[in-house]
């Protein structure tokens, strides 16, 4: 049986429309072998963790650079339990101050990527840490 | 006739280049070319060295000119910065009306010279802080304003016949200047006084910056709407700010800046020629532009002259407008967001510095200069201090506004303003032959053509071919933390307070009516301005407003498009 192909959604929690770094990342993942599914701007955290179960994703990326992602984030997290989904890992990045990650790590968030971050870091992380869910 | 150089030079030219490229031969053994490829931050490649021969099919009268003379590459007005510096305008707001109205009186005492607007999230997309959509983005991100209460805190103790105001607002645009008109009106200003900008490009929010509430058709009327009302009653009013500025920060190039820029432009002109019925004259003048800044200094500087030359011939040619001021592109210039780096700050200082003086030699009428901070989070008072005084520097201190457009018959400057104004008409052509811009929206395709760019960068960045001092050369491993604003969770609290206030004292049935006649105007085709003024007035909130257009036109949505 042919190994199912790793899942990957970009999503753009939140009103806010910096959409760059999102769709270069998508490229990224797309162009490193994973299926990749991106919502496009402007996604409440509910669209996002329905359409996260809906398309079986094994990892969430969120995005943003509104300073809004103390809330969207861990909402995220929290809408996926909910659905009986928390084996999906969720990461984020996006313009996030450092004495905000501690906050986003204990929500359950398993990465941060802030500026500078480079592409190749970030799929080394995933490499190294994305278990493809069951 | 009008030939930049003699056939004499160009001969001398060409026996000394040739010369000069047979020692090259010989030298390049000892220290080779450190690079395969020279080019700019946007990849367009470079030459080791520019020659008269590289002009020699420019015609002096036609192509360079005189500053204020057709076709403008020197600058609109004959008199340069000598007549009057470009308008120092800093674009301020974060949290409430009275948070920005403190920032904005401060920057006033510190020499700013304009005024220039950031609203939050909520606000730029049309929803009200009590929205579920808004939760906690209130006054993250500008300024939040969901009614003309809180707009008359905002400019309390403004002016508002005597400083201009820029507002960054795009669909609802006609919402928050109906509110700006209405408070002239309540602080005693005729319309025929106020200056000031608003953004309301929705062309580009397709293509880059990603707020919108409508699709692009109906966009684009309501925007004639705006150009019509305008026109008629706030003579002083520039109500298109036409940018690339995020066009660019989105990762385009900077010849896909200009060309997209430009091309949305030739979409609005069309629109209210065709829907409106206006005569160009009569609203073209007021028509502004917006470009970034970035750090490629001679680049920015080419695409800016550039931009001048194109324009009047668009005016002129396409459009047959007969005042010379319709040919004029008059633009305010960012320093580029995206430059900026987290890591090693005070750097940003020095960036913001060079790319202020490429918006400078570019001829800028109006430029904000970036805080080192806002890659971060929004400015301190302190940074956004240091920004501005960068600009009062150039100003002041350096001298280049002692002569007007002082790099021009630079054989560099002068062949790369030409090789970006071709690569941008090449752009533009196939705009027009996919049917405009609406129809390339449609398709993707200036969507795509920037995402491929930034993709692009993004890897030359990752494999060291572009460097960014202290991101992928110079790195430091300790760094210190800079202090950064924050803002207050009890900012939308107090906010949500105000609104409920507000929908409590007001007269509701006034309200309905008003929207009720606004959604006739939109679906009648009237122009919605005087309704927006109306129900404004009456304390309708913002959202209420924009639902109106939704319910009238339609929402888009983000396609996701990478």
């Amino acid at each position: 049986m042919a190994e199912r192909r790793i899942r990957i959604m970009v999503a753009k929690p939140g009103l806010d429309g910096h959409d760059r770094g999102a769709r270069i990342l998508a490229r990224a993942f797309r162009d490193a072998g994973y299926e990749v599914i991106y919502t496009g701007c402007h996604q409440t955290p509910e669209q996002i963790a329905a359409a996260a179960v809906q398309e079986d994703v094994d990892l969430v990326g969120l995005s943003c650079l509104s300073g809004a992602h103390g809330y969207l984030f861990p909402r995220v997290v929290e809408l996926l339990k909910e659905k009986g989904a928390e084996d999906i890992t969720v990461i984020g990045g996006g313009i996030i101050p450092d004495q905000d990650f501690q906050k986003l790590y204990d929500a359950g968030i398993k990465a941060i990527f802030t500026p500078g971050a480079t592409l190749d870091s970030i799929l080394d992380w995933i490499k190294n840490n994305l278990k493809p869910r069951e | 006739m009008g030939s930049y150089f003699s056939d004499d030079t160009v001969n001398k030219s060409q026996e000394l280049t040739k010369k000069w490229e047979d020692e090259v031969a010989h030298s390049v053994v000892q220290s080779p070319d450190q690079k395969s490829r020279w080019s700019t931050v946007s990849d367009l490649e470079i030459k080791q060295l520019y020659t008269p021969e590289d002009i020699k099919d420019a015609d002096f009268a036609r192509d360079i000119g005189a500053p204020g003379e057709f076709p403008y590459l020197r600058g609109n007005q004959p008199t340069g910065y000598r007549g009057r510096y470009w308008t120092f305008r800093m674009f301020s707001g974060m949290g409430s009306a009275a948070d920005t109205n403190a920032r904005w009186h401060m920057l006033l005492r510190e020499g700013q010279t304009g005024l220039s607007t950031a609203f939050d999230f909520p606000t730029l997309m049309g929803y009200d802080t009590d929205s579920p959509n808004a939760r906690g983005e209130c006054g993250r991100c500008g300024v939040a304003i969901d009614t003309l209460d809180d707009f008359l805190t905002l400019v309390d103790k403004i002016p508002l016949d005597k400083v201009t105001t820029s507002m960054t607002i795009n669909p609802p645009a006609s919402v928050l200047w109906a509110m700006y008109c209405a408070a002239a009106d309540k602080k005693g200003v005729p319309l025929s006084k106020i200056g000031g900008t608003i953004q309301n490009d929705m062309l580009k929010e397709f293509i880059a910056q990603k707020t919108f509430m409508c699709p692009p058709e109906p966009s684009v009327r309501i925007i004639s709407d705006t150009v019509e009302f305008g026109t008629k009653y706030v003579p002083k009013w520039n109500t298109i700010s036409i940018s690339g500025y995020h066009i660019r920060e989105a990762g385009s190039t900077a010849v896909q800046e200009l060309a997209f820029t430009l091309r949305d432009g030739i979409e609005y002109v069309e629109d209210a020629i065709r829907r409106k019925g206006m005569d160009v004259d009569s609203f073209a003048p007021r028509l502004s532009f917006f470009f970034n800044s970035h750090i490629d200094f001679f680049e920015e500087i080419c695409k800016m002259r550039a931009a001048r030359r194109i324009w009047a011939h668009v005016m002129k040619e396409r459009f047959h407008a007969k005042n010379p001021r319709s040919w004029w592109l008059r633009f305010h210039t960012q320093t580029a967001g995206c430059s900026l780096t987290a890591q090693q700050p005070y750097n940003n200082v020095v960036r913001t510095a060079i790319e202020a003086l490429a918006g400078v030699l570019g001829g800028t009428q109006s430029l904000h200069t970036n805080s080192l901070d806002e890659v971060l989070a929004l400015p301190s008072e302190h940074s956004v201090q240091i920004a501005l005084r960068t600009q009062q520097i150039i100003a002041e201190e350096t001298g280049v506004a002692n002569t007007i457009d002082p790099l021009a018959g630079s054989y560099f400057i002068e062949s790369l303003t030409n090789k970006m104004e071709e690569e941008a008409w090449k752009y533009i052509t196939k705009i027009d032959e996919m049917g405009g811009m609406i129809a390339a929206i449609d398709k993707g395709f200036p969507q795509l053509e920037i995402a491929d760019a930034a993709y692009r960068f993004q890897k030359q960045i990752d494999h060291n071919e572009k460097v960014m001092v202290g991101v992928n050369k110079y790195v430091t491993s300790e760094e210190q933390p800079i202090p950064i604003l924050q803002i207050d969770e009890k900012v939308e609290q107090e906010q949500l307070k105000r609104l409920a206030d507000i929908k409590r004292r007001r007269d509701s049935r006034a309200v309905s009516t008003d929207l009720n006649d606004l959604k006739n105007a939109c679906t009648t085709g009237k122009n919605v301005m005087p309704y927006c003024i109306k129900a404004v007035k009456d304390m309708a909130t913002l959202q209420e407003i924009c639902d109106v257009y939704r319910e009238a036109f339609g929402e888009y949505r983000d396609p996701g498009l990478f």
